[in-house]
């Protein structure tokens, strides 16, 4: 081969340096790819978070208008008298509130008025007069929450007549932004101004409760059999494929499962935490089974091989001494698995948690719907007033993801021994 | 007496015969010395007094319905119900549902009065089983607390209960594989025994809405999955990967070779939230945010078929989520690559870059490959985003600003809604969860053998 076909060859070269100054150049570029790789996932993650922020933060708050109510000339059949004791409530809600609230509306603001307020007024006006029955013989001015027409109107654009409506409130002082302490508090509704997550929370909480109170103790102990005691034989192999192949099973094949056999065969009642959180625990389990063996290994040797030497049992070894040393690390995760649970919506869907429920549960077999869920059931409402409700659910949602990731950290940072 | 007060008397004899296994065992203490500790001996008795009833009471309980059933059909009530089984069915549940006190009050008149013999027979069975429970609690407890002496091996026996309780509860993992194939292959075959199932896998066409004349068009309803297997191919395996493989492969190579140590700890865990976050808040943003801007480009692009729910909102969506997995696998292959092969390199002379397409990736080629096809099967089994963000409309497309539908899409549309369990809609959605777990298994094993074969070679 020639001088000239090998090239340069020296540094100095012409032809050398201009190749150099290329590598360097693609060497850049290449390294700019991979910045801008990472830039860009970050900035999804960025623009999703943003994106839900800024649409759900408004979903915290309510409008309220001031009402002005004179009972007196109100049809409202109900004497001061008889409102008290327990039944108190019951006989207030007996009452046409809503007319009456729609009439009042239409005489304080005219006639495009009259349907401003939602059931949500009703309820705090129901507890306005149960606290203070006295009222129902006089006039007052009551602050009650909006309609989501007007509540959409007044946080950004409505419909034109809702627009006009705002306008005129505004100008008169008779309305004003507080914190909607309803939504944390009550459960689905209707009306977007009316809903709340409080019975979707505590769903989650009854659902979440069974799946940990199921799949902590039986796959801490799977993993301890598996790690500790499994003799090598046909049956360990099995039970090791199975799991391996349950961890990467899609979560809507264990809703089918639990539809088949949880509902169909075993009678279960539908849509209940219970059914949920057996179905979440099928689901979880493989997790903390591997998250516990990967735990248990890392106890070394020694620890085991110095508590044989003083005369503990195979047994006593695992319970008194690895199993302690290795719960820090099955917790983080057990919490990593139970998080995945909290935020699973397709398994839930299949054994009829979407249902509508409209009153928070009360135990482990009331028909219930979960976070996710509900996030689901109001992304599919037509109504506007739902979008921010939607996105601020989300937030909640994503508040209680972080904390409990926050704490599986926590626990791996505070907790875990390098050995 | 319900099971529940058996329950409770059966963990209280459980507890008497512990305590006084273990007073026995402290007493003959006392005198000489023991085998194993007194609290084994007392935990011995416990055992032997509460599992054997307990594992009764739970083969009593699903028992005791169908013998209750069978009661009350033989009853007097029972024999003037009408002889339809399913209205039958019907009555027997509802007149249940009162006895447990669950409603108050059913539609159907005969049930009211099916009621209190539900009810009594129920008790009747009740006081059978519970009673069977505790004599077999008091008789196990009785017999395991009697052994207790110096030279009774009590440490043994309670760790051979212990070893039964842990396989127990590792063979929980092989149920449930098998309730999963059983229950979809039973549901399955039903299915195929109303629609046949070459039509099913090869079939075309894709339209379940049965119609309720049978004089209706299309009423017979069409179920053929490969615009389903298409669709979810094109969302799972195409689209999302063609966002997924490069941003995640790109995030890992920065990281590992790149960042410095600080930048790293940051981003990592951040890129980590990425795939924390639940899957229907990337599905209400594929939906809400994601699908008007695709919907939008392709029209300003002259597509005049851009739909709102195109499949190109729902995979890229689906992609972004699994650009953290596909960056943790390849992180792993990466870093499993020897460091001798990668000082080899720099020492020739190679720059980074180079070093790392010539050398380190080639080497962890075969782990990356296995980590995408992980990741395809994880997109192939997402429910959430393709049900909020791709269409219902089973078209054989490859445009992707068209709507197409997957097959979770379609389980989920098949099992809401109407519900009644013998229609050939409802099996459907086990059919399809079949193909799903069989495509899913499939993969995930091809990608282990791939990963384990090519990484015992620097091993």
């Amino acid at each position: 081969m020639s001088a000239a076909k090998r090239g340069a060859s020296r540094w100095t070269d012409a032809a050398m340096t201009r190749r150099v100054r290329r590598r360097y150049l693609f060497e850049r570029i290449f390294r700019g790819t991979g910045l801008l790789a990472i830039s860009l996932s970050v900035a999804f993650l960025a623009f999703l978070l943003w994106n839900m922020g800024s649409k759900g933060i408004s979903g915290f708050s309510q409008y309220e208008a001031a009402l002005p109510i004179d009972f007196t000339k109100s049809d409202l059949f109900l004497d001061p008298a008889t409102i008290k004791g327990p039944d108190a409530r019951t006989t207030v809600a007996g009452a046409d509130l809503s007319t009456a609230i729609a009439n009042a509306a239409g005489a304080a603001y005219g006639p495009a008025a009259d349907q401003m307020f939602s059931d949500a007024a009703v309820d705090r006006l129901t507890d306005a007069i149960v606290a203070n029955p006295s009222m129902l013989t006089g006039s007052t001015t009551l602050w009650l929450p909006v309609g989501s027409k007007v509540d959409v109107a007044a946080k950004r654009d409505g419909d034109p007549a809702a627009e006009k409506l705002v306008g005129e409130l505004q100008q008169k002082q008779a309305l004003r932004r507080t914190f909607n302490t309803h939504f944390l508090t009550g459960a689905d509704a209707t009306d977007p101004s009316a809903v709340g997550v409080w019975g979707a929370l505590k769903g989650s909480f009854y659902t979440i409760l069974v799946t940990i109170l199921l799949a902590f103790p039986i796959g801490v102990l799977a993993s301890v059999y598996l790690e500790e005691f499994a003799p090598r034989n046909r049956w360990t192999d099995m039970i090791e494929v199975s799991i391996n192949n349950l961890a990467a099973v899609p979560s809507i094949i264990f809703g089918l499962l639990g539809l088949a056999v949880f509902l169909d065969v075993m009678n279960l009642p539908r849509s209940a935490p219970l059914v949920g959180g057996l179905t979440l625990a099928l689901m979880t389990f493989p997790v903390i089974v591997i998250a516990g063996r990967n735990a248990i290994k890392t106890v070394p040797p020694s620890i085991r091989d110095a508590a044989l030497g003083v005369g503990a049992s195979k047994m006593q070894v695992t319970f008194h001494h690895v199993l302690p040393l290795a719960l820090p690390g099955i917790l983080t995760g057990t919490i990593i698995g139970v998080a995945r649970a909290l935020g699973e919506t397709a398994p839930l869907l299949m054994i009829g948690m979407r249902a509508f429920v409209a009153a928070p549960p009360h135990g482990i077999a009331d028909p219930a719907t979960v976070l996710p869920v509900q996030i689901f059931l109001w992304s599919d409402e037509v109504d506007r007033g739902f979008i921010e409700k939607t996105s601020a659910a989300i937030i909640v949602l994503l508040l209680f993801m972080l904390l409990m990731n926050g704490l599986a950290i926590y626990l791996r940072n505070r907790f875990e021994r390098r050995w | 007496m319900s099971l529940g007060l058996a329950l409770l008397a059966i963990l209280i004899v459980a507890l008497a015969a512990g305590w006084l296994g273990f007073a026995r065992a402290v007493r003959f203490r006392a005198a000489t010395r023991l085998h194993s500790l007194p609290s084994y001996h007392g935990a011995y008795a416990a055992l032997w007094a509460a599992i054997p009833a307990l594992l009764l009471i739970a083969v009593w309980v699903p028992l005791q319905s169908r013998m209750v059933d069978q009661a009350v059909l033989a009853s007097p009530e029972g024999r003037a119900l009408p002889a339809d089984a399913m209205q039958r069915d019907s009555i027997l549940s509802e007149a249940s549902d009162i006895a447990s006190g669950k409603i108050e009050q059913g539609f159907i008149p005969q049930s009211a009065s099916l009621a209190p013999r539900i009810r009594s027979e129920n008790e009747r069975f009740g006081l059978i089983g519970g009673a069977a429970g505790i004599l077999i609690a008091l008789a196990a407890g009785l017999w395991a607390m009697r052994r207790t002496g110096p030279a009774f091996r009590a440490r043994t026996g309670v760790e051979r209960w212990v070893m039964i309780v842990l396989f127990a509860a590792s063979l929980i993992a092989i149920l449930t594989t098998l309730g999963i194939l059983l229950s979809l292959m039973f549901e399955s075959l039903r299915f195929f025994r109303m629609y046949p199932a070459q039509d099913f896998f090869f079939g075309l066409q894709w339209s379940p809405q049965m119609a309720i004349r049978a004089d209706q068009a299309g009423s017979s309803g069409a179920f053929g999955s490969i615009p389903l297997l298409w669709g979810t191919f094109f969302i799972g395996a195409i689209i999302a990967m063609i966002v997924a493989v490069p941003l995640g492969l790109m995030s890992a190579i920065y990281l590992t070779q790149y960042a410095p140590a600080r930048v790293r700890s940051w981003l990592k865990p951040i890129l980590e939230i990425l795939a924390g976050v639940p899957t229907v808040v990337y599905g209400y943003f594929a939906a809400l945010t994601v699908a008007p801007i695709v919907r939008d480009f392709g029209l300003s692009l002259g597509i005049t078929s851009a739909s709102s729910e195109s499949a190109l909102a729902a995979g890229s969506v689906m992609g972004i989520m699994i650009i953290p997995f596909v960056s943790s696998m390849a992180d792993d292959s990466i870093a499993a690559v020897p460091q001798a092969m990668r000082d080899g390199s720099l020492a020739m002379g190679a720059t980074k870059s180079e070093t790392i397409r010539k050398v380190l990736l080639p080497a962890a080629l075969p782990g990356v490959m296995g980590g995408v096809l992980l990741a395809i099967s994880r997109a192939i089994g997402e429910t959430m985003i393709v049900v909020m963000a791709a269409g219902l409309a089973a078209n054989l497309t490859l445009n992707p600003f068209q709507s197409v539908t997957t097959v979770t899409t379609q389980i989920v549309g098949l099992l809401t809604g109407e519900q009644e369990f013998d229609s050939p809609k409802t099996l459907a959605a086990f059919a399809l969860g079949l193909a799903l777990f069989a495509i899913t298994l499939l993969l995930n094993l091809i990608a282990l053998h791939i990963v384990r074969r090519y990484r015992e070679q620097y091993e």
